[in-house]
């Protein structure tokens, strides 16, 4: 078997491998569900997702300890982790072929020469890196933004959150309602945009973009193995460049750390000597510097360093956005941003889709971050369900346990997670703006007790107030009035008479009679001229802050419309205490462990 | 002035050439404005009076069964359950072989079987085993939950109960939905309506638990069919008697299960604590469900007075609160 049909080989399963993980990442015990399939392992495996995550917060998050297996195989075999396994090199290289099947070997040749622009990704690199690594302390804490360009964060966030939701947009057979993302056209756009600069120059961003590539071909400067000439006469026909992924030159001098360990050069050379897999130098020479200059490195580690001051001293820190509610077991928000790669695992775990992809409106920094947006998800942040801490690599959300999320047994003390505050906007709620009975919210309200409640209340109607003419045990004559037939008998309104403490249930009316309730007692006999009201009996929402945790079930289930009655805000969040509103839950706070 | 001389010369035009111009020319003028033709909105946006009136739904219920109710008690479900279609006459009075079954639980809240904010996976698996054992064709089971559909199912106990028993669960789709409109009805009018999971039905039936709800004051087997309907439906909470009353008129079923093993008392519908639960130990099935309901709010220690969408829906004439009117069947199994 030629090596470049084993690499083939090894794509095909790799990629397969990374859509079965995508696609199983459903909350479920089935076979085909979440279950036990370790749905974050290609990220698992991301070297500068490691890297970065230390760089901020000064250690290394057990999950991402794979790292160093990619990290080892690149010392020890050169960029096999492009070559063989990455899924977005898989599609790159496939769109690649696709688009060049006719081309003439001249014109494929001419694509794949060594350009000294493929230095840019390892500028990428060291902005990133230089942005994560600044840390003075306080508010200064490093910037993770590797997750922007880097390609297991970018080929997940895609794959979640746009390409899946958007084969099944017809079907509907794997999100049953659909499955939607805020900003995916951005999303979306970016990984298009990657894809289709291939037909442009093959593998546009592996070669100009990739920070992942480019730390990985730092990794190579040492290479044990590598493509290289044997020393046998070479004919220098060039043929070795014409299906070359990486353009780096397999003539000689080869660019080591631009080789994607495609090893096409070795099929492509006719004859059979030349070239070779080895361990030793390439006799033809080698270039195993990036073509990065001091003065480009000088800028992009500057222009890195700058990103912090840009973007901290918009005064986030401190007036915080109240809009960016996190998903349970978050972290407080600084080494939340500190650890969250953007891969959107959680939003894809996310049963009720309630789990968002931040759009820029919530700040450059918390871009693509999770957000939750309860009129986007079918239901709230459920009560059940602790998915998205789980599918986390990096720690930004904890793998909580049902128990510490609701503050039952050995959190009992601590009390239950609260990831926000649902406050009522009584200028707008049906009940308290319009005398229109509803209370949704406080049906729906899934804690126990309820963490809202209702002030029951008597409204007398617009117009309500009517002279009785005449009355005949149970029914009113009342005087002037044009009701419509029926309107006051749904059972929501009452009739107060003067001489009693609260009204009596209407139970029908005519145009100009009123029918009460006389069933448990009759009323003293009501003379003529007196004066009764139609009120509405209403149950009006409060929410008890100190029992609701923020899960937004009442906002997504409020049927005002367009902006909601009930809001959850991050308010009263239980991550960070200074975002405590309560007396009584800051206490509570203050006994329970931060998270290291 | 001359014509520079390295422009070609122009192509002669002939007569053959002109003519075939001209018509392909007409054939693209025809063609477009024979496509306008055909799109020509007769009925642009603006006026929504010539929208047919959506269908109503269809009358499940067995005009020959009469009125019937069984009220069996005891604390296993299946047993009650049994007694009571045995008490009727048994299954195989309502379901006959080859019909296709729809069967309408309440799985509104993604919460454990044991809390009792849903129909419990016990008695919707038995009403499925017993429509098998009457050789119905298919046995679908539907709701479209207030939770996210899928984790309800799941962890309500339904989902795999159901399929266990032979049965179907369709999970609501968002092409699933039709507009509706009761005749003569006030709020159901063009309301869309959960319409795929009826297609080919032949029977209905209703299985909910009994449960405390502050805004209808109880939810049992007429508010069941709210989870029925789709759209912005939180907004007939303005008028909670008036939907259940046009859900009672709507929805008739072949018949309904009440589950009244466990009753919430307090905290409904969602619950969430034992404590807001009381065993009461009673399965109730009957053809008519406001008889149904109206002994069910005994169980909540209520009246049928208390609820006013049941003394409206039996004003109208869509069963009778009257329970022991219909001479229910009474029997105890433990």
């Amino acid at each position: 078997m030629k090596i470049s049909t084993a690499r083939r080989i090894a794509q095909i399963f790799f990629f397969s491998t990374f859509l079965w993980l995508v696609l199983v990442a459903s909350v479920g015990t089935g076979w085909t569900q979440w279950r036990g399939w370790p749905i974050s392992w290609f990220l698992q495996l991301d070297p500068l997702a490691a890297i970065g995550t230390a760089l901020t917060t000064h250690s290394l998050h057990p999950e991402l300890a794979w790292a160093l297996v990619t990290i080892v195989v690149t010392i020890a075999f050169g960029r096999v982790f492009c070559g063989f396994v990455c899924p977005f090199g898989a599609i790159h290289q496939f769109v690649g072929w696709l688009g060049r099947r006719v081309h003439r070997p001249k014109d494929k040749m001419a694509a794949n020469a060594y350009r000294p622009a493929q230095a840019v990704k390892y500028y990428v690199l060291v902005a990133l890196l230089a942005a994560a690594a600044l840390s003075t302390g306080g508010a200064f804490v490093g910037a993770l933004q590797v997750g922007l360009l880097d390609p297991m964060p970018l080929v997940h966030r895609s794959f979640n959150l746009v390409m899946l939701p958007a084969a099944d947009l017809v079907s509907e057979r794997w999100f049953p309602g659909g499955r939607f993302a805020m900003g995916a056209g951005l999303i979306g756009g970016v990984f298009v945009t990657f894809v289709l600069l291939n037909l442009w120059i093959p593998r546009f961003y592996c070669r100009f973009v990739c920070p992942l590539g480019a730390l990985l071909g730092v990794f190579t400067r040492r290479t044990l193995w590598g493509i290289g000439k044997t020393g046998s006469k070479c004919s220098e026909c060039g043929l070795c460049d014409v299906d070359c992924e990486g353009a780096c030159n397999p003539m000689g001098p080869i660019h080591v750390s631009e080789c994607l360990m495609c090893m096409n050069c070795l099929d492509t050379c006719p004859s059979a000597a030349p070239l070779a897999y080895l361990p030793r130098p390439s006799q033809g020479g080698e270039v195993t510097g990036h073509g990065v200059t001091r003065r480009g490195f000088v800028v992009a580690a500057l222009s890195g360093l700058s990103a912090i001051p840009l973007t901290r001293l918009g005064g986030a820190r401190t007036a915080w956005d109240p809009a960016l509610v996190r998903p349970p077991g978050s972290v407080a928000e600084e080494e939340f941003l500190a650890r969250c790669l953007k891969c959107c695992e959680c939003a894809r775990v996310c049963p009720t889709n309630v789990l968002q992809p931040a759009t820029l409106e919530h700040g450059w920094e918390a871009l693509w971050t999770p957000v939750l947006n309860n009129r986007i998800g079918t239901s709230g942040c459920q009560l059940n369900c602790i998915a998205c801490g789980h599918a986390c690599p990096t720690g930004a959300i904890r793998p909580l346990t049902l128990n510490e999320k609701q503050g039952q047994a050995e959190f009992e003390s601590v009390g239950p997670v609260r990831i926000g505050l649902a406050c009522v906007d009584r200028g707008r709620c049906l009940p308290w703006a319009m005398d229109r009975p509803c209370i949704v919210c406080q049906e729906n309200c899934p804690v126990t007790p309820k963490a809202i409640y209702v002030s029951e209340t008597e409204q007398t109607v617009r117009d309500g107030v009517f002279q009785v003419v005449s009355a005949d045990g149970a029914t009113l004559q009342i005087r002037g009035a044009r009701l419509a037939g029926g309107q006051f008998a749904s059972g929501d309104y009452v009739c107060k008479l003067p001489s009693e403490e609260r009204g009596r249930a209407i139970l029908a009316n005519t145009e100009d009679t009123l029918t009460i309730d006389v069933s448990a007692s009759r009323p003293e006999p009501v003379a003529s001229g007196t004066v009764v009201e139609v009120q509405i009996r209403l149950q009006r929402p409060i929410v008890d802050p100190a029992r609701c945790i923020g899960c937004g079930v009442c906002e997504h289930e409020c049927p005002m419309s367009g902006l909601r009655a009930i809001r959850v805000t991050a308010d009263n969040e239980t991550r960070d205490p200074r975002h405590s509103v309560l007396l009584e839950t800051r206490a509570s706070q203050s006994t329970s462990t931060p998270p290291s | 002035m001359s014509e520079p001389a390295h422009l070609p010369p122009d192509p002669v035009t002939t007569r053959r050439a002109f003519l075939r111009r001209s018509l392909e020319a007409g054939a693209a003028i025809a063609a477009t404005g024979t496509l306008a033709a055909w799109l020509w909105d007769r009925h642009p946006p603006g006026t929504l009076a010539h929208r047919a009136a959506a269908a109503s739904l269809q009358d499940f219920s067995i005009r020959d069964s009469g009125k019937r109710m069984a009220i069996i008690t005891g604390a296993d479900r299946v047993r009650t359950l049994r007694r009571a279609l045995d008490a009727l006459g048994g299954i195989g009075r309502f379901i006959k072989r080859g019909d296709r079954v729809l069967v309408k639980v309440n799985a509104a809240f993604a919460s454990p079987a044991i809390l009792s904010a849903t129909t419990h996976p016990d008695v919707a698996a038995e009403i499925v085993r017993q429509c098998r054992s009457a050789d119905a064709s298919a046995v679908l089971v539907t709701d479209n939950p207030i939770n996210d559909p899928e984790s309800c199912f799941a962890l309500s106990g339904i989902g795999p109960a159901v399929a266990a028993a032979g049965g179907t669960v369709l999970l609501p789709r968002a092409s699933d939905f039709a507009p509706c409109t009761l005749p003569g009805g006030r709020l159901i009018r063009n309301w869309p309506v959960l319409h795929e999971p009826f297609q080919g039905v032949t029977k209905l039936i209703g299985v909910a638990p009994v449960k405390h709800h502050a805004r209808a004051g109880a939810s049992m087997t007429i508010k069941n069919w709210y989870g029925l309907l789709g759209g912005r439906r939180n907004q007939f909470h303005q008028d909670i008697n008036g939907i259940i009353v046009e859900l009672c008129r709507l929805v008739r079923p072949t018949f309904v299960v009440l589950d009244g093993t466990t009753s919430m008392m307090t905290n409904g519908p969602t619950g969430g604590s034992l404590a807001d639960l009381k065993p009461t130990h009673t399965l109730i099935i009957s053809t008519d469900s406001v008889a149904a309901d109206a002994f069910g709010a005994t169980l909540l220690e209520k009246s049928f007075r208390d609820l006013p969408y049941l003394v409206q829906a039996s004003a109208l004439g869509c069963g009778t609160v009257d329970f022991d009117a219909l001479e229910p069947a009474r029997d105890s199994v433990s």
